[in-house]
């Protein structure tokens, strides 16, 4: 085990409510979580980065549509581009594909309602910050909670995905619509990763499942890994 | 002054004598506005606080009962819970989608107000039967405005209760329970102290909503012009979660440091409320600057500054040397914060057009609260109840139901089962990691914990269970004995989980006060429940009154909704749902005894038909129950259990079935009284059998019958004699009856 | 310089799927409307815009349409000037 902690910001919008979540779930699991303020632009000594879910800026106009000219976007962008891994959940996802750091975009549910269940998962590509390490065919039990996580891309963009094996998680019984039942996908470097199912709601015995902790643990290692051979200075 | 202004308002002749008399000289057009809301039925709970005086309110953990914007339990831990459950009624009949958000943003502030950090709502709703396209409407809007304004609030709704019945088709029912959790020592009241302290106007801007029987003063004070005056109209309220959200930021941050002395959100009669409580309850005064409140358009006049109910918006009393930091966290969240009051020693709410400007209006502040009329209504037992020489009777005598064949049976059944998650699968019910049952089951059950609110390290996961229930059916029938069965079965609903029942809250929902009956019914119904709730040892924490539930001259049945808090002391992985286990043995615990009067199979089967009296509650059997179960559960020796409510046994085994995949085969259940009876102080359990005799010993150690009703398993419903149904069958009708009939155009 | 009244429809580009269009074009025969299709749903917003030309006006709605009130993955965005300024 790495003798440091690894450090993840969680990033706040007005109108964030998972952070909380998000951040206690990495704490069980070893790692130091600090909150970051959408106004701070520095994402500096941090080994991670989540947008976790919510209604950032009440998801008014389309969810992520304002939340991505938020001072922190550019931070997330430089740091995405130095290959820091940066996890998008749910609202966070919709932030990432506003802000054009993944493909694609999320539109309303096929039925047209809220959706909120546990839904089965089955990992498509170890390629990812999230996945690496796990198990190709695994299947997780974790929650979906969203009106907008219909996944839809233009078939070039698709393809490309698809080939790059850049679909992280597909839906077992697809919930919403989704394209190719997507439930999460990764960019090039695979250190982008945005999914709509909430891992920190899958991460407690009393929860009724803890498969979302295979994912969370997955990322660690991956941000623990960039850590090793230097340490962190 | 026009001598009717004050009965358009509301106000009687009495009220505008009293008026006067306090005032010592006859209001003017303000005042008269500022009382005719603080005195109206909503706000004064004039017709019911007579009656409310017999609940039970004082137990070993409250902190604080009725009266306050919540009641607030001593969890342990240093850990309290606020909990409040309000109407919504009237609002949602007229726009259901902001009638329902905005009740949910309304008593969402009566919890952050006490400082904590809420973590939980409920909805009992009650509709028209959705076979009408317009109840389909209401429902559908309804639960959509829960929905939206819930999740992204960022408050799960994990539990509630979705019903029809024909009294509601005019007049919904949506109620709103939340729950939140404080350090106990972060408590605050909503109460100014402190002469020259500040009070400051948090969250949105002021406009015309919900500006109601007060409008009249436009047409009495100004013109003829039917374009002014169709600008004056009261505007729907309209929710937004987005600005409800930052108001709980920056709220909490600033009770959290310390930075103000009261707190107090606007709801009912808006600013006039909320500066007048602050100022009576602190015992001081308050003057406020109509023109200091920032307005969402221009041309209010000042009794629709003082009057409206614009939502997201709280009245904070803070020192004059915190004004800069509150300031600041109120920037940092984007929230709106404007001075518009100044705490007095004069005991008087003045109402002024600038700080050294007009006086508009000069009351004394505490008269719009303490001295709000009580009235003493008349109140007359139904006819049916009164025999020949007007003395109450026990009601009719019962009628058997029709014989019935095997398939008219199952098909009784089946339309009796609908699974309500395709309500509560639109509502986020798992924010906060807190959620251990989930909605859908007896009562839901959460981790007493939430963000800043957390027990020491190294303390055992505790839990509190939450249940919400009515019955207008039994309260039809008696509202006496159906409140007290109500009461009876909520608690069970909290002991399902394991949970031990610490406290109430109601919501009563009743028809035209100015009835007699309904009065009546009212009466009857606060006796039923301080009886049971004596008897349990429950204390109510607090309530709402909701009058005037009545369409086409018609009152709803007496629907009193009480919801029950319980605590567990240690949360452990498996805690048993409603659900069969294969091979498990399927054990009621409690008595035999059932009624059909007021059963949801007669109300709802065509062709059936019953009078006469409800089963009787034994509240010290109930209480020995209630102890029995929840150690049972705690130590996991059952594997499923299921509070047998509404549609009786049968409906309770196809429930468990229907949910868990699993069949049953059970006897002894020797007719349709048996099976769809209802009755009080009765649960299944599926047990493993070689627990079996260990649970039959604690039961009757415990002194509560039991019966071995037969085996789980199979992929058939069977009550031998009665009923032999597929699986398959039953779980198509328990899942589809709600999207189907809600698919219809 | 002028103020100009720009109208802005946002709505999902041809081949995107819309569920909510559909849903309402499936609803249209039970209320009696035969023969009505291509039910697009979409957002439309207004606002008043200081500029010294019309052109000039749409330029600057153009812009912040594509940058802000629609996604250019999934959604187009058409901008009309609705009231020209008084001579």
């Amino acid at each position: 085990m790495a003798l440091v902690a690894v450090r993840v910001g969680v990033v706040v919008f007005p109108g964030t409510n998972c952070e909380h979540d998000v951040a206690e779930a990495l704490v069980e699991l070893g790692a130091e979580a600090q909150l970051v303020w959408h106004g701070s632009a520095s994402l500096d000594a941090l080994d991670a980065v989540v947008l976790p879910g919510g209604f950032a800026h009440g998801d008014y106009l389309r969810p992520g549509a304002i939340a991505r000219f938020s001072p922190v976007m550019a931070g997330v962008r430089e740091y995405a581009a130095g290959g820091g891994p940066v996890v998008g959940i749910c609202n966070g996802f919709q932030v990432l594909t506003e802000a054009h750091l993944l493909p694609g975009a999320l539109q309303k549910n096929k039925g047209l309602t809220f959706l909120c269940r546990m839904t089965e998962l089955e990992v498509t590509s170890d390629r990812s910050a999230l996945t690496a390490g796990v198990e190709l065919g695994r299947r997780l039990l974790v929650p979906v909670n969203h009106f907008e996580g219909n996944y839809t891309a233009g078939p070039a963009t698709l393809r490309r995905l698809e080939d790059e094996g850049r679909v992280v998680l597909r839906y077992v019984d697809n919930p919403n619509g989704s394209v190719h039942d997507i439930a999460g996908i990764c960019n090039e470097g695979g250190n982008v990763v945005g999914l709509m199912p909430h891992p920190e709601r899958a991460s407690h015995e009393l929860l009724g499942s803890t498969d979302g902790l295979v994912l969370l643990r997955a990322l660690l290692a991956w941000a623990g890994a960039r850590l090793e051979p230097a340490g962190r200075g | 002054m026009n001598g009717s202004l004050h009965r358009e308002l509301g106000l009687t002749d009495e009220e505008a004598v009293s008026i006067e008399r306090i005032l010592g000289r006859g209001p003017n057009h303000l005042e008269l506005a500022m009382y005719a809301v603080m005195w109206s039925e909503h706000c004064s709970y004039k017709s019911s606080r007579v009656h409310l005086r017999r609940l039970p309110t004082e137990g070993p953990g409250v902190l604080v009962g009725p009266g306050e914007n919540a009641g607030v339990i001593d969890a342990g831990d240093g850990i309290a819970v606020a909990i409040r459950i309000e109407s919504h009624n009237h609002p949602s009949a007229i726009e259901p989608y902001q009638g329902a958000a905005t009740g949910v943003g309304g008593i969402i502030r009566d919890i952050f107000t006490m400082g904590a950090r809420p973590i939980a709502l409920m909805d009992p709703l009650r509709f028209g039967p959705p076979t009408d396209a317009r109840n389909r409407w209401v429902a559908s809007g309804v639960v959509s405005g829960i929905s939206g304004y819930g999740n992204a609030v960022g408050v799960p709704t994990v539990g509630g209760e979705l019903e029809f019945g024909s009294c509601y088709a005019g007049n919904p029912l949506v109620n709103v329970l939340c729950c939140g959790l404080l350090p106990k020592d972060r408590l605050v009241l909503g109460r100014a102290g402190g002469v020259g302290n500040l009070a400051v106007l948090l969250g949105s801007t002021t406009g015309r909503d919900g500006i109601g029987g007060v409008s009249v003063l436009a047409s009495a004070a100004f013109t003829d012009d039917p374009d002014a005056e169709a600008s004056k109209r009261p505007n729907v309220q309209v929710g937004d979660p987005f600005e409800e959200k930052r108001l709980i930021e920056a709220t909490l941050e600033l009770l959290d440091k310390h930075l103000v002395v009261g707190i107090q959100d606007l709801g009912g009669a808006g600013l006039t409320c909320a500066t007048s409580e602050t100022a009576s309850r602190g015992g001081v005064g308050m003057d406020v600057d109509v023109e200091a409140v920032p307005l969402r358009e221009p041309g209010l006049a000042p009794y629709e500054v003082m009057t409206s109910e614009s939502q997201e918006r709280m009245l904070a009393i803070i020192t004059p040397e915190a004004l800069s930091s509150v300031l600041d966290v109120c920037q940092r969240w984007e929230v709106r914060a404007s001075v518009v009051g100044k705490v007095t020693a004069t005991g008087r709410l003045r109402v002024l057009k600038g700080w050294d400007g007009e006086v508009l209006a000069d009351v004394p502040a505490a008269s719009l609260h303490e001295d709000a009329p009580v009235c003493y209504r008349p109140m007359r037992p139904p006819a049916r109840l009164l025999d020949g020489d007007g003395m109450a009777t026990n009601g009719g005598v019962p009628t058997p139901p029709p014989p019935t064949s095997e398939a008219d049976v199952a098909h009784d059944l089946l339309s009796l089962l609908a699974d309500p998650s395709w309500a509560f699968g639109q509502y986020d019910h798992q924010l906060f990691r807190n959620t251990v049952v989930a909605p859908g089951a007896d009562a839901a059950l959460l981790r007493l914990s939430a963000p800043g609110v957390r027990a020491p390290s190294g303390s055992p996961a505790r839990g509190i269970a939450l249940s919400t229930d009515g019955n207008p059916r039994w309260c039809a029938v008696d509202p006496r004995a159906g409140t007290r069965l109500i009461v009876a079965e909520s608690a069970l609903n909290v002991a399902c989980t394991g949970a031990t029942p610490v406290a109430l809250v109601n919501c009563l929902n009743f028809g035209n006060p100015e009835h007699a009956e309904v009065m009546w019914q009212f009466s009857e119904a606060i006796d039923g429940m301080a009886e049971a709730c004596t008897g349990l040892g429950i204390p109510v924490v607090g309530g709402n009154v909701s009058f005037y539930n009545e369409s086409r001259g018609t009152d709803i049945d007496p629907t009193p909704v009480v919801g029950t808090l319980g605590l567990v002391d240690r949360l452990r992985p498996g805690t048993p749902t409603p659900a069969l286990t294969d091979r498990s043995t399927v054990l009621l615990l409690g008595p035999s005894s059932v009624s059909l009067a007021g059963s949801r199979w007669v109300a709802e089967c065509p062709g059936s038909q019953a009078g006469g009296a409800l089963a009787e509650l034994d509240l010290e059997l109930h209480s020995r129950l209630l102890e029995l179960l929840a150690a049972l559960v705690n130590e996991r020796l059952v594997d499923g259990v299921h509070d047998v409510s509404d549609g009786g046994l049968g409906v309770a085994l196809a429930e468990m079935a229907v949910k868990s995949g699993t069949g049953f085969r059970v006897s002894g259940i020797t007719g349709l009284a048996e099976l769809f009876g209802e009755g009080p102080s009765r649960v299944l359990i599926s047990v493993p059998p070689a627990n079996v005799q260990l649970i039959t010993d604690r039961a009757g150690a415990a002194g509560v019958p039991t019966a071995a009703l037969g085996t789980a398993g199979g992929d058939r419903l069977i009550v031998e004699g009665l009923l032999d149904l597929s699986l398959a069958e039953a779980e198509a009708a328990w899942k589809g009856a709600l999207p189907t009939v809600f698919s219809a155009p | 310089m002028g103020n100009f009244e720009a109208l802005v429809e946002v709505q999902l580009r041809p081949g995107i799927s819309d569920p909510q269009g559909a849903t309402i074009e499936r609803a249209l025969p039970a209320l009696g409307f035969t023969g009505v299709s291509g039910v697009r749903a979409g957002k439309a917003f207004r606002l008043q815009v200081e500029a010294p030309d019309d052109q000039a006006a749409r330029r600057i709605v153009e812009e912040l349409s594509e940058r802000l009130l629609a996604n250019p993955v999934i959604e187009a965005a058409s901008v009309s000037i609705i009231s020209p300024p008084p001579a």
